[in-house]
């Protein structure tokens, strides 16, 4: 189908293999935003949004606190509606969404394994596999209230999963975890991918650590600023721009090949022969050298 | 059962059988509701909306419709009511609940006292009657209890998933306008319903102790409703003894048994 031009012209140039086939007669989008604007009270969030999302596509949004990027997500899920605009969704389309938190009371008791299968049934095995996917299986009887951020991240994470989701949404996964989670968090939703073959769109809360295997980096500050492979991104004049030379030097991308793992809990544990060598060539190098403290990653 | 017989009583008065069986109807009718009210937070909900009950029973004796069914149109005004004021105003919504309880109380008060000559039991609209539960009553309560308890079992799995996370549910394609506007239904229903046993200045009682209490003992959400509604049951049961034997007003006897029962659940809190 064709792409419409002008806005999209640049994110077609820095599309990665997966999506470019979708010039021609690939797959159709999941998700589909064309001319996208999003007011409230008067003031503009989100204006001139083209964006399309292919199944199996990893998109990761960055961009700074008020930026949008939250919006952006919530426009996808129909959590939102435009203020103008047209959002198209494939039919059929299961959106499996991981949210930073619930709201919830404390005064809900619920168990984990309860929580998955609250509007969904799944047989006992499916809930325990889905948990012990995201190396939650000790908790399924662990009261929901009583989660660590972490154990809440990878339990909401197991619930989206249990949908067979075309497409998963995750709003900052990675806050509250430290550097080594982090980097289990999106080792773990890059292997998941592969095996469920869904489309991930990823908000993150660090502008400067992006996951290697993104198929492409949004960077979202009202409308979308710039947008690349992950080592595209930094390189972009708008990213300068917005973030300062400095801070653009300072970008990394999270790879995946190390000869360790970590753990969620950020654990390392040693001696697994663990080679990804997933996502885009190293253009800036394993470790991010922002002051993220690399040291973690040995 | 509730059989005043066992319990020393020289004999099992009508009347008595009738407001066991109201009360403890009631008591099963809310405690699902009352959950979600906690859950959700929407307790001063629960209260604004009983208040503007008043106004609705005044109403509706004027107007020569049922007591009952004029408190459940006046319940259902204020819900929705409120839905449009909270979505036009810059205030929050516990500052507009502040506002809209004690201004429909106010009115069901002045509405109520103009006309006296319909001779308004304001005491017993306020503070409900139970033994006065006739057996009309009680076919309504009946009838309540099957219809609220479907709607709220239809909705229970959806509305699980807003008490979570109404942005959640959202996502999940869960109407979540629909399910919110029969759950108003239900509880104005309830409130309506259960005004003869504690009066509508205590309805909120019937929703929210029994399930606080419960939420110390239970697990599951499934769990949290049966022991609130145990838990209401047994305090109808209690507050109508105590009603009999200490002759203290029935409504308030009820109230207070439930809140002894929430004192005493947080020495066995299971979470």
């Amino acid at each position: 189908m064709p792409e419409p031009v002008s806005e999209s012209a640049k994110l077609q140039v820095a599309r990665s293999k997966s999506v470019t086939d979708e010039a021609g007669l690939g797959p159709k989008p999941l998700i589909e935003l064309k001319d996208v604007r999003f007011e409230r009270d008067g003031r503009m969030i989100l204006d001139g949004i083209d964006f399309s999302i292919a199944p199996g596509e990893i998109v990761t949004l960055i961009g700074p606190n008020g930026g949008g990027k939250t919006t952006f997500a919530r426009l996808c899920l129909g959590v939102l509606s435009p203020s103008s605009g047209v959002i198209k969704r494939q039919r059929g389309l299961s959106v499996g969404y991981v949210p930073q938190r619930l709201k919830m009371d404390r005064s809900l008791p619920l168990t984990v394994g309860r929580f998955l299968t609250i509007r969904q049934t799944a047989a006992k095995r499916h809930v325990e596999t889905a948990l012990n996917d995201v190396g939650a299986g000790h908790l399924i009887k662990a009261q929901m209230a009583a989660l660590s951020g972490g154990e809440l991240q990878r339990v909401l994470l197991a619930r989206a999963l249990l949908s067979r989701p075309t497409l998963l949404v995750l709003d900052e996964p990675a806050q509250g975890v430290d550097f080594a989670g982090e980097a289990a968090l999106y080792e773990l939703i890059s292997k998941l991918r592969e095996r469920l073959n869904c489309a991930v769109l990823l908000i993150s809360h660090d502008l400067h650590i992006v996951m290697g295997s993104s198929d492409r980096v949004l960077c979202l500050n009202g409308h979308i600023c710039c947008a690349g492979v992950p080592e595209q991104i930094s390189q972009h004049p708008e990213y300068a721009r917005l973030f300062g030379a400095e801070k653009a030097a300072t970008f990394a991308i999270y790879q995946h090949d190390h000869d360790h793992e970590h753990e969620l809990s950020g654990d390392v544990c040693c001696g697994h022969e663990h080679g990804h060598e997933k996502g885009p060539e190293t253009g800036s190098g394993n470790v991010p050298t922002g002051a993220k403290g690399p040291a973690a990653h040995g | 059962m509730f059989r005043p017989g066992q319990k020393g009583l020289p004999r099992m008065d009508e009347f008595l059988l009738r407001a066991g069986l109201g009360g403890i109807g009631l008591a099963l009718l809310a405690a699902p509701l009352g959950c979600f009210v906690i859950w959700r937070r929407m307790a001063y909900f629960g209260e604004t909306i009983a208040h503007g009950g008043l106004l609705g029973a005044a109403l509706g004796l004027f107007m020569g419709v049922s007591l009952t069914l004029g408190i459940f149109i006046a319940a259902l005004i204020v819900a929705l009511g409120l839905k449009v004021i909270e979505r036009r105003s810059h205030l929050a919504s516990d500052a507009v609940l502040g506002l809209l309880a004690p201004v429909v109380l106010a009115l069901g008060l002045i509405v109520a006292s103009r006309f006296q000559s319909l001779q308004v039991d304001l005491m017993g609209l306020l503070f409900g009657d139970i033994l006065a539960i006739s057996w009309p009553d009680l076919g309504l309560i009946a009838g309540g209890l099957l219809v609220v308890g479907g709607l709220v079992a239809f909705i229970w799995q959806d509305m699980l998933t807003i008490s979570l996370d109404r942005e959640l549910a959202l996502a999940e394609g869960v109407k979540v306008e629909r399910v919110e506007f029969l759950f108003t239904l239900a509880i104005a229903a309830t409130v309506a319903l259960a005004m003869k046993l504690v009066g509508l200045l205590l309805v909120t009682a019937m929703l929210i102790i029994p399930a606080a209490t419960a939420s110390n003992l239970a697990r599951t959400p499934e769990q949290m409703v049966l022991v609130a509604g145990a838990l209401s049951a047994l305090s109808v049961i209690g507050g109508l003894a105590g009603s009999i034997y200490l002759d203290l007003p029935s409504g308030p006897a009820i109230v207070v048994f439930m809140a002894l029962i929430f004192l005493l659940s947080s020495f066995f809190k299971e979470r």
